[in-house]
């Protein structure tokens, strides 16, 4: 008999099983009921169609993405070059490090009235709340890749009469492509956080003025659908992200030679 | 100092963070066209002096002079051989092959020409796109001689190329080795903690001494290779006589 087996459909047969299960203990709890404010799978996948059909999710979206994207994008930039600034200069390392490891340390919602103060209640203070969050992680990643680079290949491109540019160019930010991409998803996962803080810390917009304002005139199945969506659009964009990941950097081509 | 010795180490001595005295006043010569081995204890030092000739680290004293001149870092007459292969894991063994020369800017036809040859002459032919990950540790080193070959180097520095590398493999690198020097005439210094290796091997063999490093005797086993197999090699006399005498003057330096 020919070998049609493949290993992918179970698995992914267990995926839709093990979403079903969760699912439908949502349904029966939503249904028993543990909580009038909690609403049943199938209500709340009902209103998430309402909101989608009524153009109110699709226009939260696209104010909640702004500060978002662009957020992640500074994040992108800056936090690379400051991390690999950090990496490979000693002099940026001493001047910048302690900055991020506060910033990592710090509970971001304890700096957002902070923010607030400053920078008021638009698009930059919300902007900033995503930086903040996403940054250190960004700067740090890309800061180790840099240092942990395999001493032996620094040593070989040296004896190869490799310059120190070709040095960073050809072995250290090859070798530390992997961890800089790491920290991106990691920082836009942070991003998500920062995000939704914001918004329902700093004035309500997009994803976070849908889920306080239902949740202020008691629409739970739409309060229920507004954070499940977020949910799952941050899980699928970091998932798909890790596997860009997996095709970008297969681990067996980081690894030591 | 014979007057043909293309490497020449003078007085060299190496303490590290200035505690740590690796080497003490080493002074010898390595003739042109042989192969020479350090050889000695863990610890000797000797790995050290190999990389201190590569340019690779500074010697704290003494100079070290290749061709008649002062070593002040890495040079194109020098090629190196290292004990963990240091071979790129994101890059081809065609890339990791031609590496040396993609530094020194040759353009990319020209050296995979060149790194192509290479990697026929280590044997490794056919294997040019795979990845250093897919390779046994003999096939990885085999590519790391590539590299170093490649290069077209008069010196060749080899840190204990096989140490990782199994016993097996180890005897048909060394065979395969000594054919292949023997075509190009290289120099080749040669650093290794094992006595048969160091007896097969060298014309020359380099005793260092325990920490602090330095030259204990310089033995030369004189064996008659000519056409001769890696087994008549083993039962000759002179190479019996060398690993006896090696091991009569190192086992005074093992606790």
């Amino acid at each position: 008999m020919p070998r049609t087996h493949r290993p992918e459909n179970p698995r992914v047969l267990w995926h839709l099983v093990s979403f079903a299960l969760v699912f439908g203990c949502w349904e029966i709890a939503g249904r028993w009921p543990i909580s009038v404010a909690f609403p049943p799978f199938s209500q709340t996948v009902l209103a998430l169609l309402r909101m989608l059909a009524d153009g109110s999710l699709p226009k939260a979206y696209l104010s909640t993405l702004q500060p978002l994207v662009i957020g992640v994008i500074l994040c992108g930039i800056a936090g690379i070059g400051f991390g690999i600034g950090m990496g490979l200069s000693r002099a940026v390392e001493w001047f910048t490090l302690p900055v991020f490891i506060i910033l990592q340390a710090a509970p971001m919602a304890a700096i957002i009235p902070l923010i607030t103060y400053i920078y008021g209640i638009g698009l930059t203070a919300k902007v900033l709340a995503v930086v903040f969050l996403a940054a250190p992680v960004v700067v740090m990643n890309s800061y180790k890749g840099i240092r942990n680079t395999n001493p032996s290949l620094i040593q070989m491109c040296r004896a190869f009469l490799g310059t120190r540019s070709q040095e960073v160019v050809k072995i250290i930010l090859p070798h530390a492509g992997a961890l800089i991409f790491a920290g991106l998803r990691l920082g836009l996962a942070m991003g998500f956080i920062g995000v939704v803080i914001a918004e329902l810390l700093i004035t309500p917009t997009g994803i976070g003025d849908l889920i306080t304002y239902h949740s202020s005139v008691a629409d739970y199945p739409e309060m229920f659908a507004a954070v499940a969506s977020i949910i799952l659009i941050a899980s699928l964009t970091i998932h798909g992200l890790e596997r860009l990941e997996r095709r970008l950097f297969p681990p067996e081509l980081r690894g030591s030679s | 100092m014979s007057a043909d010795a293309i490497v020449e180490v003078a007085g060299v001595g190496k303490t590290y963070e200035g505690r740590v005295q690796a080497l003490v006043d080493v002074s010898l010569g390595f003739p042109s066209g042989k192969l020479s081995t350090l050889l000695g204890p863990s610890g000797c030092g000797k790995t050290t002096l190999l990389k201190i000739i590569g340019g690779l680290i500074p010697a704290t004293t003494g100079e070290v002079w290749v061709k008649g001149r002062k070593v002040e870092g890495p040079g194109p007459e020098r090629a190196f051989v290292f004990q963990d292969f240091a071979l790129l894991p994101w890059a081809t063994v065609l890339r990791n092959v031609a590496f040396g020369l993609e530094l020194r800017g040759v353009p990319t036809a020209e050296r995979e020409e060149i790194a192509r040859q290479q990697i026929v002459e280590v044997g490794l032919a056919g294997f040019e796109s795979t990845y250093p990950h897919q390779l046994s540790g003999g096939m990885r080193q085999r590519v790391g001689l590539a590299r170093a070959l490649a290069v077209d180097a008069d010196i060749i520095l080899m840190d204990e190329p096989f140490s990782s590398v199994d016993e097996q493999t180890r005897r048909k690198f060394q065979e395969e080795l000594l054919d292949l020097l023997r075509r190009k005439q290289k120099t080749v210094i040669f650093v290794t903690h094992s006595i048969e290796e160091a007896a097969y091997l060298s014309d020359r063999i380099v005793l260092l001494s325990p920490r602090p490093g330095t030259v204990s005797k310089i033995i030369q086993p004189n064996i008659a290779r000519g056409q001769r197999s890696a087994d008549e090699i083993r039962r000759d006399k002179n190479y019996l006589d060398a690993v006896d005498e090696i091991w009569q003057i190192l086992r005074r330096y093992v606790a």
